[in-house]
């Protein structure tokens, strides 16, 4: 449930988003983080991931209105628009590895969401 | 280059065609320039598949040679060009062109003649009359139609195979048909009197009046000139604005004629069995030969004389030794089959035959004396079996295929121990499946071991089911055939968290009355869903109990657009389409609609659904729009939904001169009771107030039709991309009846097709096609029908409109909010541009940023 931080991450970063429970099980919600729409995803482990919400194919902001579902166990998000599948982990296009989303390191401390600083890719 | 020789073809129909692609294909252009000369304003096209011109969307659907030219610089086709002389001892032809009326003079080494056929008009008094046709070219059928705006009703002369297809063209424009056939019965060529009166009783029951028997004495027309009946002799007249013709057809030999080629005694160039006229330079082929003085009404016997010269011209030995006549055909949905010696002219042969009057089901074989071989045989009613039977038949070159112990086993229904269906397993490699194509079983098992799948992809590697389509359910039998007995499954599973179909799945669900996707899946799938099984879980509970879709857990499972009641658009903004039920609307609805697109600044359109869809909604903003909508009296259209969506109308007999029952009240009461109902995929109706059929109703999942007695109802039309006429369920059928069977078809259908399937493809999938909706929904065979009609009623009862719930449910509101952190900023991303005084999406390269509120120092 608490995502381990990067090295460049300071702990004054992370940002109060809303309560665990406003993101609906297995499902997703937007967020406006520091000026961007992010996209907010609890899985069934009640991991919670942090995508942007924009899907790079369809170039617009809906990413959190997917389905939320696994593939070979691995939960992700299939872009509501055209169907892309997008990994909640780290952001990567399941069928075009080229391709990925922003992700933030996110937790969840007190039944409160708390967005991070955006992850560099590795 | 000057030893490149010159050969003409004329006439570029499908013969002519057949044999241009042979010496593309066989390497003639290496030595010849290949001239082709064709009278009709096109390029060569399925004439086998004229009628379907009515049903196509335009002319080029039939074309043989998309793109009307052949990629081949040493191939030229000349379209509107009509060869009017031939000089043999010149040894040229002179052509003249049709649009423009110049003639020119071409020289040939070699020639080659296939032009056909034309139809046969009997010298009836009359036939001059404006409304008199024949069937025969794409003109001829504009010509019809055009006829047919103003006719209520038509007659066919002849009773033969074009006639019956003819007049299938006739009921489809919505006439009133007669058929005439002065011999005793229908098909006399084909059938025997058994089977032609068990295909005029089918034939009657769809309505179309058959008169055998009798003999024509005039067309007779009105004070205009233009028909308008036919008096029988010494009999009754009948009353029709449109005559065509089909007694038989007349081989074109007038080119050989005139020349003084040699001519067979009825009719057609007289040619060798390598297709040779008495001119060693010139061939015929086709409809206008006549090999060993017998001419050849069929495309596939031409095909072979058409690969006969092409191999002649290289040397090759080719020869034409005869063409197998069989013939199988569905005729306004009657199969009717006839091959070999059908009529037991074998000395010695004998009859087996099998009848069900009821079933309106004749089936009769021929076999040697000894019982071991078939000669041929006769089915009416359902020719399931054609496919397996006519490689069996034995001939005087082929000794055919051995029957099994109790030939009679291969007619009698699977009920009384027929053996159907799994046939084909039992054929040799070599036995021809596609006789139109000359394709073997060994061809198409080859086909699919190459990897073809499905009969799609062997149609293409093979031609195999490319000209008439008999033989396509054998085809898919084979592929089915051979898949099982290399033990390899054709998966049914919908996805990686189920093994399960969707009826499979649609069956646990009502069994065990899951009401949860997470019931669902713990009992029967694994893992944790995904964009494919959540909403067909999702679509089959809507499906059964109707819940709110937006309900309990199930709105994480909703597709996009049922997961916002609206559908969603290229910039993250929402649609908005409130039901018009039947396209009848008030001004005051017109009103309300208006204001609310001013208010909130949407873009507003006329749908293609007869309805007003207004763009560019903010996902926050939908809760207040449809404030206003439910509060003046709309519901949700359900244009997100895999569901129904419009029932279109025509003005119909409460306004319409023409019109015979008022389809508004009909289209709106359908709509009423169907509306909300989830399904595999979207649905839509159509009514039309008569024939004219101005609602397009036979383009949609069901179509009604107005008749004087009733309504007709079809069902399987589609338009999209694969667009299908609704075929003819039942006919006259009074208003309660006919919302029984509508009943029953939809909830079979939302029982039975896959995710995703329309009700044309979920139709051919059925084993039986159209056939087996009609026993299921018409007959109720499988006693199924008031169970449909109950879960039907169960729908019609539990309705509620979604739109009005969600607005009454705050924790359903709850989602409707741009970010959870912000509810009531508009997402920065969705903007727009003006067009024509209204919005319009504006384009983004990437994500847009709120620079503003973007804190000091925050990481990039
Ligand atoms: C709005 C409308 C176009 C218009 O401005 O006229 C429209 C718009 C869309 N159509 Fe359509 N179709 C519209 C009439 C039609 C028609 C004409 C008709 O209904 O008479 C057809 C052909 C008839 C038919 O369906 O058989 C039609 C055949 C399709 C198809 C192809 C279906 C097929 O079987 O091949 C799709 C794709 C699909 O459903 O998978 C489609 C899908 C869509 C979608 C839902 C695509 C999408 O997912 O975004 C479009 C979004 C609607 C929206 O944003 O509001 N639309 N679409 C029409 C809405 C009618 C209504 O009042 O509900
Ligand atoms: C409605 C209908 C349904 C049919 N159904 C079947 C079926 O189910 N199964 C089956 O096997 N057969 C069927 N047939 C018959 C089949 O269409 C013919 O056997 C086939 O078209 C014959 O091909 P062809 O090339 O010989 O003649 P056509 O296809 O008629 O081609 C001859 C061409 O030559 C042109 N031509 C003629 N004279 C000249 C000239 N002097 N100069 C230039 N051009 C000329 C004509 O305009 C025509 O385009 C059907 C026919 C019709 C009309
Ligand atoms: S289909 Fe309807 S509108 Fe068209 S002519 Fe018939 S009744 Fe009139
Ligand atoms: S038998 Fe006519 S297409 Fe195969």
């Amino acid at each position: 449930m608490t995502a381990t931080l990067p090295d460049h991450t300071t702990t004054d970063e992370w940002e109060p988003v809303c309560r665990l429970e406003q993101v609906p099980a297995e499902a997703g919600v937007a967020a406006l983080v520091r000026g961007e729409a992010v996209a907010l995803f609890r899985d069934h482990r009640d991991e919670v991931y942090a995508l942007s919400n924009v899907c790079p194919f369809a170039r617009a902001s809906v990413l959190s209105r997917g389905i939320v579902g696994t593939r070979s166990g691995v939960p992700f998000v299939a872009s509501p628009m055209k169907k892309q599948p997008f990994r909640l982990a780290d952001g990567v296009c399941l069928d075009d590895e080229a391709v990925r989303v922003d992700t933030w390191d996110v937790k969840v401390d007190g039944g409160v969401v708390l967005v991070g600083a955006k992850r560099t890719p590795a | 280059m000057s030893n490149r020789q010159r050969l003409v073809v004329v006439g570029h129909g499908m013969v002519g065609h057949r044999f241009v692609q042979a010496a593309v294909e066989r390497g003639l252009t290496d030595t010849f320039d290949v001239v082709i000369l064709g009278e009709e304003p096109r390029a060569a096209y399925d004439r086998v598949a004229l009628t379907s011109y009515f049903s196509a969307t335009c002319a080029e659907e039939l074309s043989l040679l998309p793109g009307g030219s052949y990629d081949h610089d040493a191939v030229e086709l000349r379209i509107s060009t009509e060869v009017v002389s031939l000089d043999r001892a010149a040894r040229t032809v002179t052509a003249r062109d049709k649009v423009t009326g110049t003639e020119t003079v071409l020289g040939y080494d070699q020639l080659v003649l296939a032009t056909g056929a034309a139809p046969f008009v009997p010298p009836v008094p009359g036939r001059e009359h404006d409304g008199v046709f024949v069937y025969r070219t794409i003109e001829d059928l504009d010509a019809i139609r055009e006829a047919s705006h103003t006719a209520t009703s038509g007659i066919v002369i002849g009773g033969g195979l074009l006639g019956l297809e003819a007049a299938n063209a006739l009921v489809q424009l919505g006439l009133q048909t007669h058929v005439v056939e002065m011999a005793p019965r229908l098909m006399p060529v084909q059938l025997d009197q058994a089977g032609g009166s068990t295909l005029v009783r089918h034939i009657e029951k769809l309505g179309v009046n058959v008169h055998a028997g009798v003999m024509t004495q005039e067309i007779t027309a009105g004070e205009t000139g233009s028909v308008d009946g036919l008096q029988l002799k010494d009999s009754y007249k009948i009353d029709a604005q449109v005559v065509v013709f089909s007694a038989g057809v007349r081989p074109r030999d007038v080119l050989g004629r005139e020349s003084g080629l040699e001519i067979a005694e009825r009719g057609g160039i007289l040619v060798d069995d390598q297709c040779h006229t008495s001119d060693e330079r010139i061939w015929a082929i086709g409809e206008c030969a006549a090999p060993a003085g017998r001419m050849y009404g069929l495309v596939a016997p031409g095909y072979d004389m058409a690969e006969v010269v092409a191999d002649a011209l290289l040397d090759g030995p080719g020869r034409f030794t005869g063409a197998d006549m069989s013939t199988k055909l569905k005729l306004l949905g009657v199969d009717v089959a006839s091959f070999g010696d059908a009529f037991a002219t074998t000395e010695g042969s004998l009859e087996l035959v099998y009848s069900d009057a009821v079933a309106g089901v004749y089936k009769k074989l021929v076999v040697t004396e000894d019982g071991t071989r078939l000669l041929g045989g006769i089915l009416v009613g359902d020719a399931a079996a054609y496919g397996i039977l006519r490689p069996m038949v034995a001939t005087s070159t082929n000794p055919g295929i051995a029957l099994p112990e109790n030939p009679e086993e291969l007619i009698l229904p699977a009920s009384r121990g027929g053996s159907t269906g799994g046939g084909v397993a039992a054929l040799p490699d070599e036995a021809q499946i596609c006789s139109c194509n000359n394709v073997s079983k060994g061809d198409i098992v080859h086909a699919v071991e190459d990897g073809c799948e499905d009969v799609a992809s062997v149609k293409s590697c093979t031609n195999a089911g490319t000209t008439c389509g008999s033989c396509v359910t054998s085809v898919k039998a084979i592929i089915e055939d051979h898949f099982a007995k290399t033990g390899r499954e054709v998966s049914k599973a919908l996805c990686e968290h189920f093994a399960i179909s969707r009826a499979e799945l649609f069956e646990v669900v009502k069994i065990h009355g899951y009401t949860t996707f997470e019931a669902v899946l713990e009992a029967h799938g694994t893992g944790r869903g995904c964009d494919i099984c959540k909403p067909t879980v999702a679509s089959v509970l809507a499906s059964q109990f109707n819940e709110h879709v937006l309900g309990g857990t199930h709105a994480g499972l909703q597709d996009t657009n049922d997961a916002y009641l609206a559908n969603i658009q290229k910039n993250g903004s929402y649609s908005v389409v409130p039901r018009i039920p039947g396209g009848e609307v008030t001004p005051e609805g017109l009103i309300v609609i208006g204001e609310v697109a001013r208010d909130f600044g949407l873009y507003t359109k006329i749908t293609g659904g007869q309805r007003i869809d207004m763009f560019g909604a903010r996902m926050e903003d939908l809760p207040a729009i449809w404030g206003r909508l439910v509060d003046a009296g709309f519901e949700s259209g359900h244009a997100y939904g895999k569901s129904l969506r419009t029932v279109k109308s025509c003005v119909g007999s409460e306004w319409c001169r023409y019109g015979v029952q008022e389809s508004v009240s009909m289209a709106i009461r359908l709509e009423l009771r169907y509306r909300g109902l989830r399904s595999p995929h979207k649905l839509k109706g159509g009514v039309s107030g008569c024939a004219r059929e101005c609602a397009e109703a036979r383009g949609k999942d069901f179509g009604v039709i107005a008749t004087d007695k009733g309504w007709n109802l079809y069902v399987g039309g589609n338009g999209g991309m694969n667009p299908a006429h609704a075929q003819l369920l039942a006919g006259d059928l009074d208003d309660e009846t006919l919302i029984s069977y509508l009943d029953r078809f939809l909830m079979y259908y939302v029982r039975m097709a896959d995710r995703l399937q329309r009700t044309a493809p979920w139709i051919d999938s059925l084993e039986g096609g159209l056939d087996r909706v009609k026993a299921v929904v018409v007959d109720d065979v499988l006693g199924l029908g008031s169970e449909l009609e109950e879960s039907m009623e169960r729908h019609v009862a539990t309705y509620e409109d979604e739109w009005a719930a969600t607005l009454a449910d705050p924790q359903k509101l709850e989602r409707f909010v741009s970010f959870v952190n912000a509810p009531g900023t508009p997402d920065p991303n969705i903007t727009f541009t003006t067009e024509r005084d209204q919005i319009r999406p504006e384009n983004h390269a990437g994500p847009v940023v709120l620079g503003t509120t973007i804190p000091v120092g925050a990481s990039r």
